[in-house]
């Protein structure tokens, strides 16, 4: 069976007006984005602000009350919740060591979407996902206690990609990582990003890792939308609501003679 | 700086390898603490907690523990028996630690466990303590003490729970505080807060404080002095007022790595570590 690219412009994703709720708490409120096809989009905010909320409901991991979840960027392309869907949007987790069967080889971690999915050659399709996220095929049979943690984040994006999608959520994929291999795995998936024409999704709390890997962004807050802004305007300090600048000021570091938070 | 509070020479901390033999993962750590901020930074593996386990006798079952020097206020830390170590702990030396979903005692109210420290180390009432845990509470601006104190950990926030532990941890009022990444888990906002409330209660009782992170401009913003561990060794020793100026390639490469809101760079910079790091 010959598997074909579905676009080659790539594809994007679109959000609106969603709601979700956990018994009565509203984790999400009516938040609408949009990642154009190719486009690298950012969400940040607080913990408990929603953000790793929008990516489940995106992929079906959260329950969603109200709106709607498509893809864009071509015909017929598949809605939420279908297998092809699963396909095209794949995860990237947080942390890398709880992601991954602790048990299972990085080989046999690696089939497993493939078998899902009913993929064939999967001997070729695994070499070649490890050659992409620079790992050997020394790696292929170990397990995840025998590999570091940037190592260990390698292989949970080799997983995602192995499947070929054309849209990445990523959530806070650096922030269990050490600064150092922070920079590898940024490096790494802007590297990904070029050569497969992939669409960004991600979260994070860190505003230099957002503004690094992404062209624009989403403050969010309490379930809700704070304001959208491009990542120039971010660098260049113009942004519009308090709590942006906020965060902003936050991540700068601390300051001693600093003036108590508004 | 004044008279040395903490003066450690040569330390060094080993675990058994598995082939037999010994692993040494802090190879000969040497400094001196007075009543300042000191900070230690290094990545994971590179021996920076180890480093503080050690100076409390927190370091895990099999692990040895040598040093030329390892004295605090005059006790010989090595030397002394278990009771006085014990007495030390939490008491004129205390630790805060990471996360507080961990290190925090799930099944006791974040009041019982307060209190506990307190008795531990003070003779005072129940009435007393209590009273004293309250006004703990209050100190590092939780608003409502008598809430919290009746609550478990599991129902608090981690920057909520994180306040609690350095309540808990300065309520002996020791003389040295370790901090071991005490705001990684946190957001950035609860982050800041965390530290000015640590930073006035370190400067208002005098305390010398050994700051752990993995955070290098972090550190540099909040201590007098840094210390950058590599492969359980010290490579430098920085005032950190001149940290833009280190000299040590590991320095710069941390420095460097780190994605700035400032200025883009693609890629970004990666350390390229060199096998004579980790020779003196």
């Amino acid at each position: 069976m010959s598997l074909q690219r579905q676009a080659s412009q790539g594809i994007g994703l679109e959000v609106s007006n969603l709601r979700v709720v956990y018994d009565g708490f509203v984790a999400l409120d009516d938040v609408s984005l949009a990642v154009a096809p190719g486009e690298s989009f950012g969400l940040v905010g607080e913990s408990g602000s929603g953000k790793s909320t929008v990516l489940r409901a995106i992929c079906g991991l959260a329950p969603m009350a109200v709106g709607k979840v498509a893809l864009i960027g071509g015909e017929g392309l598949p809605a939420p919740g279908s297998k092809a869907f699963r396909r095209q949007v794949q995860m990237v987790f947080q942390d890398p060591y709880g992601s991954l069967h602790p048990r299972q080889t990085v080989d046999r971690i690696l089939a497993e979407p493939l078998a899902i999915h009913g993929l064939d050659d999967a001997e070729g399709r695994i070499e070649r996902a490890l050659e992409d996220v620079g790992l050997g095929q020394g790696f292929r049979f170990r397990y995840p206690h025998q590999l570091s943690g940037g190592q260990r984040q390698r292989v949970a994006i080799a997983r995602a990609l192995i499947l070929e999608p054309q849209v990445l959520l990523l959530d806070e994929p650096t922030s269990a990582l050490d600064a150092s291999v922070q920079a590898e795995v940024l490096n790494l998936l802007e590297a990904l990003r070029a050569r497969h024409g992939l669409s960004f999704l991600m979260v994070s709390h860190d505003l230099a890792v957002v503004t690094h890997l992404c062209q624009r962004l989403m403050v969010m807050q309490r379930g809700r939308t704070v304001e959208v802004i491009d990542a120039t305007d971010l660098a260049a300090h113009r942004v519009q609501a308090d709590y942006t600048r906020m965060l902003m000021e936050a991540s700068d570091g601390f300051r001693r003679t600093a003036n108590a938070p508004a | 700086m004044t008279s040395a509070l903490l003066t450690v020479e040569d330390l060094r901390v080993a675990y058994p390898a598995r082939e037999g033999g010994w692993t040494e993962v802090v190879r000969g750590v040497s400094f001196a603490l007075g009543r300042e901020r000191l900070g230690i930074v290094g990545e994971s593996g590179s021996g920076k907690s180890q480093t503080g386990r050690a100076i409390l006798g927190l370091t895990a079952p099999g692990g040895r523990v040598t040093a030329k020097t390892l004295r605090f206020d005059g006790i010989d830390l090595l030397d002394c028996p278990p009771a006085q170590r014990r007495e030390l702990r939490g008491g004129r030396i205390a630790m805060v630690l990471q996360d507080p979903k961990y290190s925090l005692n799930p099944v006791m109210s974040i009041g019982a466990q307060i209190v506990e420290t307190l008795r531990t180390h003070r003779p005072v009432s129940r009435a007393a303590a209590r009273q004293e845990a309250l006004d703990a509470l209050a100190a590092v601006q939780i608003d409502d003490p008598g809430r919290v104190f009746r609550l478990y950990p599991h129902e608090v926030s981690g920057g909520m729970g994180q306040r609690a532990m350095i309540a808990m941890m300065l309520i002996a009022r020791p003389e040295l505080l370790i901090a071991d990444e005490p705001t990684s888990a946190l957001d950035v906002t609860v982050q800041l807060e965390v530290l000015r409330i640590m930073d006035k209660l370190v400067a208002g009782r005098g305390m010398g404080l050994i700051f752990i992170s993995h955070d290098l401009r972090l550190v540099s913003s909040f201590c007098d002095r840094v210390l950058v561990m590599y492969a359980g060794r010290v490579v430098e020793e920085i005032a950190a007022a001149d940290l833009q100026r280190a000299k040590h390639p590991y320095t710069q490469g941390l420095l460097n790595c780190l994605p700035q809101l400032a200025q883009s760079r693609h890629p970004l910079p990666v350390l390229d570590r060199r096998p004579e790091w980790l020779e003196p």
